[in-house]
């Protein structure tokens, strides 16, 4: 036995991981798993679906861009989200942030670079999906003999894109808070659908709380991404309702995720 | 070298670790011993920065794991073998670790090499392999930065005994390059083979430490008679104070000479008479896991 071994030292001066390596883990893990990879092939699936569908049942004279739009754009509502919370919920479910976190012991770094990671995914998909959409838009006007109808702007593309990549987040900050992939699932459905119908008929009753709901209700202050954008007042209504059902609840999931224990 | 000093941790009323403080030296192999709930876990989760101690603290060679940049190149941590994602192929966990520490990609093939994990093996899904299959796999992870200092929980746990034999010639090497290394396990059998110093944990409380010659020699002997109550008059009457030690024998402090002529004067024929071996540890082990045995309970 070597009693006379020499101290290890450790050297605190060596570069630390740095984001733009940790992002790029991160997209890898989103895809390297066979559940993982096929959700992410369900985003192009579904929208060919979308696609084909409209080009087989939307009536002749209707089929324009924005029905192929909105048609990509409806699934890509709940697939994005779910995307979003498996890439936080898997590192518990899966622990696999006992190798995760003591590779980068700095939690918010890693916290940071999946954020970045499902928006880059999240907003490609969109694109993708917008894509596919404009291919059966001209699909659809060749096999009709019509011209494609071009009725949307850049901007209500980027809007959707915007539109979505918010809900994505929404499903990010379910995943950062409960950590618990069926728990952030449902959560993220009650969160989409049954809180606009409770503030829906709160406003009907309470005079009170229809004149605060647009800066409080952060679904209501979304439709505007729908119709040629925010204006003016609408803006700081997203801000402030955004400030209460975004990143308040995200701060206190990015805080609880840095204090807990990783068993 | 891993310091872990006056290290506490509470859930509750409940003391999972109490008061614990040890050091791990470079160049020897530390066994961290203790049944199963002992508490050996949550020490190496501290030390790792996983979970926050009540009190104490817990350092890598002085510095605090968090503060030790891109840590997985200065100490290598296997936690849980079982803990990955079990669609994920033995390599891509290797790769996430490899691209994550900024290693070549060349360092995933010598790391499945090193552990004896074949090219078909690798690309296979984790929750196909066995659990000596997992055990190999994190131990490649835990090595793959080339760290100096290594922290295995249970690594033998599912090995086969040619696993374990690979195992202990493995970290004998590392330590004797002079590397540091912390393992743990519940089996008393593993740590004799494979370290050289032991902790013995038990219900979060440091019982015993030492190197494996201290605690394994003990002073005393073991005798054994086919009258076992004529012995025990025998050894009475000669002021010989002894215990009983399994098998119907004996185990007493004195020296095998003195035990052979008190037995010998009072003519009790002996069938075993020789000085205890890792009977000490072996015994305060028994005692440490009946505590936490269930069977017991019902008996």
């Amino acid at each position: 036995m070597s009693t006379t071994a020499e101290p290890i030292t450790i050297d605190t001066t060596r570069p630390g991981v740095p984001l733009s390596r940790l992002v790029k883990v991160e997209i890898r893990k989103m895809f390297n798993t066979r559940s993982g990879f096929w959700l992410m092939m369900s985003i192009a699936i579904v929208a060919l679906l979308a696609t084909i569908g409209c080009i087989l049942f939307v009536p002749d004279r209707n089929l324009e861009y924005s029905v192929f739009a909105s048609a990509v754009g409806f699934p890509m509502a709940l697939l994005l989200p779910v995307i979003a919370i498996l890439s936080v919920t898997g590192e518990w479910s899966q622990r696999t942030g006992l190798i995760t976190f003591t590779l980068v012991p700095h939690r918010a770094g890693v916290i940071l670079a999946k954020a970045l990671a499902a928006v880059i995914v999240g907003a490609t998909g969109m694109v993708l999906a917008l894509a596919i959409g404009a291919i059966g838009n001209i699909i659809g006007a060749a096999v009709n003999g019509t011209d494609a109808v071009w009725n949307m702007s850049a901007l209500d593309l980027v809007l959707i894109v915007v539109a979505n990549v918010l809900g994505l987040l929404v499903g990010f900050m379910l995943g950062v808070l409960i950590r618990n992939t069926p728990g952030a699932i449902v959560a993220y459905v009650a969160y989409q659908f049954l809180l606009p119908t409770i503030f829906g008929i709160l406003a009907s009753l309470q005079d009170w709380f229809k004149d605060i709901q647009p800066w409080f209700d952060f679904g209501d202050a979304q439709t505007p991404l729908f119709d040629g954008g925010p204006h003016g007042e609408e803006w700081a209504q997203l801000a402030t309702s955004g400030l209460i059902w975004l990143v308040i609840p995200l701060a206190v999931g990015v805080w609880t995720v840095l204090r807990s224990e990783v068993k | 070298m891993i310091t872990v000093d006056r290290l506490t941790k509470t859930y509750g009323a409940y003391r999972a670790v109490d008061d614990v403080s040890f050091t791990c030296r470079p160049g020897a192999v530390t066994g961290f011993l203790g049944p199963n709930g002992a508490g050996k876990s949550t020490t190496m989760r501290i030390i790792a920065g996983l979970t926050p101690a009540t009190s104490g603290s817990a350092h890598v060679s002085g510095v605090n794991y968090l503060d030790i940049p891109n840590p997985g190149t200065q100490i290598g941590v296997l936690l849980d073998a079982s803990a990955q994602h079990a669609g994920r192929t033995g390599r891509e966990i290797l790769t996430l670790s490899a691209l994550t520490m900024g290693l070549p990609m060349s360092r995933v093939d010598e790391m499945l090499a090193l552990v004896s994990l074949t090219p078909a093996e690798s690309k296979r899904r984790v929750k196909n392999y066995s659990l000596g299959m997992r055990q190999r796999l994190g131990i490649a992870n835990a090595l793959m930065g080339d760290p100096k200092i290594l922290m295995l929980d249970e690594p033998a746990n599912g090995l086969d005994p040619a696993g374990i034999h690979w195992m202990r010639s493995l970290l004998r090497d590392y330590a004797n390059r002079g590397g540091t290394v912390l393992l743990s396990s519940h089996l008393l059998h593993e740590i004799e083979v494979i370290a050289d110093e032991i902790i013995v944990i038990g219900q979060g409380k440091i019982v015993a430490e030492g190197t494996k010659a201290e605690l394994l020699q003990t002073a005393g002997t073991f005798v054994k008679a086919a009258d076992p109550s004529a012995l025990a008059n025998a050894l009475t009457a000669a002021g010989i104070t002894a215990g009983p030690s399994g098998d119907g024998g004996l185990r007493t402090e004195a020296d095998p000479a003195t035990v052979g002529k008190a037995a010998a004067a009072a003519g009790v024929a002996l069938v075993e008479l020789r000085p205890a071996d890792g009977a000490g540890l072996e015994e305060m082990f028994l005692q440490l896991t009946s505590t936490t045995q269930r069977e017991g309970a019902t008996a």
